[in-house]
């Protein structure tokens, strides 16, 4: 909605191209150099031709690049990176595109990388469980080709089917059981790619721990602002045996929240753990009939996987747990047809608040779990204050909260609501410890909000590292970190502790 | 362990970052200690004296920043399964307060007497289970750190997930305390499991390491994998029910539960027990310098070159060896892994040698954590002043030498 918002990155990295300074000699210029190495097909800058690259999976900001390239090979991707170096043109790496916070947002001076043709699978070795694959590959993908060995790559945000490996790399992406499995940071073994200037850079691989400091983790969500991957290397897990859900309906949220406590308390990783509140259920359920009972509060689906005698035990402690936290109804899966029934409510969550309201903004903080009562008492006030309705959603395991705000884009300043209301929904969650955004990204989405939970010295330190690796600041400029001006324009400076820790540094 | 066990944070770490600030402004560098967990690599091994390290790390001159006024458990909510933790808590007494709620540390780190929680997230070292449940950086949620301009920063935070900002709390783990001084850390947490049961298997070592990945690839409770003194051990952990089922599946002889615990905390810190003491990997060479080297886990028995010990699934060779430190090197490049010359070898820098390119990516983060070069690890070949002449290094002492067949304090 207003991409004129978006930071200058000459205040990130002095030297930077200016959108304001684009000189369209300079960009027939690099165009030619850029067909020079990239086959015909593989460069597109015709206005048509730039449509589908406008946005991400946030669509509400929209600009078209300057141009698309499509490399084929890691080689091409080098060569285009050393061009846009030497034209000083910042590149955008783009996956497939379904971020969710605006992080291949392009700009009309930058170079949109897409690594979308890269969808090799290099190689799969069943006995040491690694895949090698190229950044296009997709997410499900991996897993399909590992499953005549028994394997698959755990991570599985709900974009799987469509999300790269590469895009998950770059945002560390979680998914519905990454309680038990880890987020892309703790699946991925090694990288190989470019630095923005073109360098070739290897960081981790199938030995563990890299020497030195861990650039690779480092490198995960890092939006793309530090390097470009060309191949990816992931660990594989052998595939659960068995897996089983427990369905329980509480007649609060309070009730569900303590079951959480509860099942965690016991000694017990579930393979996932989800809740939705009274909004969000009839949603679902009048969407695709998951047999969720309406009367409910709040439901809890809680999945166990592993051998069948692992899941026999836990299945049955877990049921115990929620009748004892007041379950009014508890069912549990006996076939794989019921499991997935009782998982299609939870996956239909976001499309079915689609069709009850005309547009939805979906938030992503994370709190401590004690607090869920509290912020979803906070959401409520704040729902009432902004006139705007709240549904909500969680990742109940791991304190990830998706609360997805109502609005109709096409009522005058509800856009403008729904962004205010969200904004203080995440300074909720960084006041009780937690953060802006568990698993979507930063981008450009959430500037704002990282001005709420960093510090001017840790916003510093985060613009220096990108300069460690991109000195030009070519690389996904004005994503992820806010200037320090934009954090002082808006007036939400941080300050730790109730009080400036150093007051000799400036403040903008 | 409570809030009264604490002193003052503000004021210790105010104290902290003042002495930071003062040796940047005059060109010192300081040594950060705890509880001595650094000490073994790179520097004398455990139990030397500090001035023989100070000499040996080849400092310009040199201060000691102690963290162990940081102490005590900030926050711990066993249903959060995360803890936060000042750095000068001794780990064993954050472990010990775990084990209390039924949860631990997933890494399993080392147990060296006297070790401490900022420690072990500066070695960034992990035992037996890292294979199974992580290393340090994957079990870190945030970091509370001084950096070089004595500046307060806080990364990550305290839940499990968040993708905020870079994560600059993870390059803390392993880094040995270079970019800055860790203050507080938050750690993501595991239930200990119900049962855990270690078995033995005889067979060679090349045998072992394509059985430990056969059986990583099946859905087994398995919690660690390792080889040595002729035999495969696996240690099952898990439900009653499940361990019991993997238990008959995976065949073998079981452990005491008490030679368990001694082998697989011995393995963690290394020289390895062998389970019932009747032998210790390596003993007849136990004067040669250890090796650890990281390598793709089906990588062949490194025997010809002087494997003493498997662990890791495979990923972790233990070495006792006196080719030169560059024929180690070159051995364990040449497999795709690196090589760490571990408590008691003198070989330096400690930290096998990094590519060009991530040197220069190494010294640029250096400056922008450190700036005027205040906290100098001497481990990395990407100090300019580090790699002192062997020659001038004192003589191995301390456990690394004397205590290989001594069980190492038991983790749990």
């Amino acid at each position: 909605m207003h991409t004129e918002t978006l930071d200058n990155p000459t205040t990130i990295a002095p030297g930077t191209a200016e959108t304001d300074g684009f000189n369209p000699a300079m960009g027939r210029d690099l165009l030619t150099a850029l067909a020079r190495v990239l086959p015909a097909d593989a460069l597109l800058s015709e206005p048509e031709q730039l449509g589908p690259y406008e946005c991400d999976g946030l669509a509400m900001y929209r600009q078209p690049p300057l141009a698309v390239a499509l490399p084929n090979t890691a080689e091409q991707v080098q060569a285009v990176l050393r061009i846009c170096h030497a034209h000083q043109t910042p590149v955008i790496p783009r996956g497939a595109g379904t971020g969710l916070a605006g992080g291949a947002l392009p700009r009309a001076d930058a170079v949109l990388l897409s690594l979308a043709r890269l969808k090799r699978i290099v190689r799969i070795d069943p006995l040491s469980r690694v895949a090698v694959v190229e950044p296009g590959v997709r997410n499900a993908a991996i897993s399909e080709a590992a499953a005549p060995h028994g394997l698959y790559y755990a991570p599985d945000p709900s974009s799987q089917i469509a999300c790269s490996i590469g895009g998950n790399v770059a945002e560390n992406s979680g998914g519905v059981h990454c309680l038990k499995y880890g987020l892309t940071v703790h699946n991925v073994l090694g990288v190989r790619g470019f630095l923005a200037d073109g360098t070739p850079v290897t960081l981790g691989g199938e030995a563990p721990d890299d020497s030195g400091l861990d650039l690779l983790a480092l490198m995960m969500g890092s939006e793309g602002l530090l390097a470009v991957v060309t191949e990816v290397t992931v660990r594989l897990l052998p595939r659960p045996r068995v897996a089983q859900v427990v369905m329980a309906a509480f007649a609060t949220v309070e009730a569900a929240g303590d079951a959480v406590a509860g099942i965690i308390g016991e000694g017990i990783i579930p393979a996932g753990l989800e809740m939705m509140d009274a909004l969000a259920t009839r949603a679902v359920e009048d969407f695709v009939h998951a047999g969720y009972p309406l009367e409910a509060g709040a439901i809890l689906l809680a999945e166990s996987d592993g051998t069948a005698e692992e899941v026999a035990d836990e299945i049955a402690r877990i049921e115990a747990v929620c009748r004892r936290h007041g379950a009014v109804s508890l069912a549990t899966s006996q076939s794989e047809a019921e499991r997935l029934r009782l998982w299609a409510g939870r996956k239909a969550a976001f499309p079915a608040v689609g069709r009850i309201t005309p547009d939805y903004y979906c938030m992503d903080g994370t709190i401590p779990k004690k607090h869920l009562s509290n912020v979803l008492r906070r959401i409520a006030e704040l729902s009432a204050e902004h006139g705007l309705a709240c549904a909500n959603v969680f990742h109940a395991g791991d304190g990830n909260l998706h609360p997805l705000i109502f609005y109709d884009a096409n009522q005058p300043g509800d856009v403008e609501r729904a962004e205010a209301f969200g904004l203080d929904i995440l300074r909720a969650c960084v006041e009780v410890g937690g953060t802006i955004t568990g698993e979507h990204g930063v981008g450009v989405e959430k500037l704002d909000a990282m001005c709420v939970q960093f510090s001017t010295p840790e916003l510093a330190t985060f613009h220096a590292v990108k300069r460690a690796f991109d000195p030009a600041g070519l690389l996904n400029p004005g994503k992820a970190v806010p200037t320090l001006h934009r954090c002082a324009e808006m007036g939400g400076m941080h300050v730790h502790g109730g009080k400036l820790l150093h007051p000799e540094l400036p403040r903008y | 362990m409570g809030p009264r066990d604490m002193v003052s944070d503000d004021a210790a770490v105010m104290r902290l970052a003042d002495a930071v600030r003062a040796a940047g402004a005059d060109h010192r560098v300081l040594h950060t200690v705890g509880g001595d967990s650094k000490r073994g690599l790179g520097g004398t091994p455990r139990g030397g004296t500090l001035s023989a390290e100070i000499r040996s790390i080849g400092m310009r001159s040199a201060g000691i920043l102690s963290t162990l006024e940081l102490r005590g458990i900030v926050d711990y909510d066993p249903a959060e399964l995360v803890a936060t933790v000042r750095a000068g808590t001794p780990l064993a007494d954050l472990q010990d307060e775990l084990a209390a709620h039924g949860q631990m540390l997933p890494f399993e780190p080392p147990a060296w007497p006297g070790a401490t929680v900022g420690g072990a997230v500066a070695s960034g070292l992990a035992g037996p289970r890292r294979a199974f449940a992580g290393a340090v950086r994957d079990a870190l949620l945030g970091v509370r750190l001084v950096d070089g301009r004595g500046q307060v920063l806080q990364f990550g935070g305290r839940v499990m997930k968040n993708v905020a900002g870079f994560d600059l709390f993870r390059l803390q783990a392993g880094a040995w305390g270079r970019l800055g001084v860790v203050l507080e850390v938050s750690f993501r947490l595991l239930p200990r499991p119900q049962r855990e049961k270690t078995v033995a298997l005889p067979m060679p070592a090349d045998a072992a390491i394509d059985h430990m990945n056969r059986l990583a690839g099946t859905p087994l409770p398995l919690s660690a994998a390792a080889w040595a003194g002729g035999a495969l051990y696996l240690r099952l952990s898990g439900s009653e029910a499940g361990v019991r089922a993997a238990l008959a599946g995976v065949g073998g002889e079981a452990l005491p539960q008490e030679a368990a615990a001694r082998l697989w905390a011995s393995a963690a810190a290394m020289p390895m027990e062998v389970a019932g003491g009747q032998a210790c990997a390596g003993e007849a060479d136990e004067g040669l310098p250890l090796w650890r080297l990281a390598v793709p886990t089906t990588t062949r028995s490194l025997a010809a070159e002087g494997e003493v010990a498997i662990d890791w699934c495979g990923g972790l060779r233990w070495l006792r060896s006196a080719a030169p430190a560059a024929e180690v090197r070159a051995l364990a490049a040449s497999l795709g892994g690196h090589a760490t010359a571990w408590h008691g070898n003198r070989a330096r820098p400690a930290m096998h040698p990094l590519d060009p390119v991530r040197l220069a990516l190494h010294q640029r983060l250096f400056a922008v954590f450190d700036p005027h070069g205040v906290f100098d690890s001497g481990r990395f070949d990407a100090d300019a002043d580090a790699a002192p002449a062997a020659a001038s290094l004192p003589a191995p002492s301390g456990r690394a030498a004397d205590a290989a067949c001594r069980p190492a304090s038991p983790a749990v």
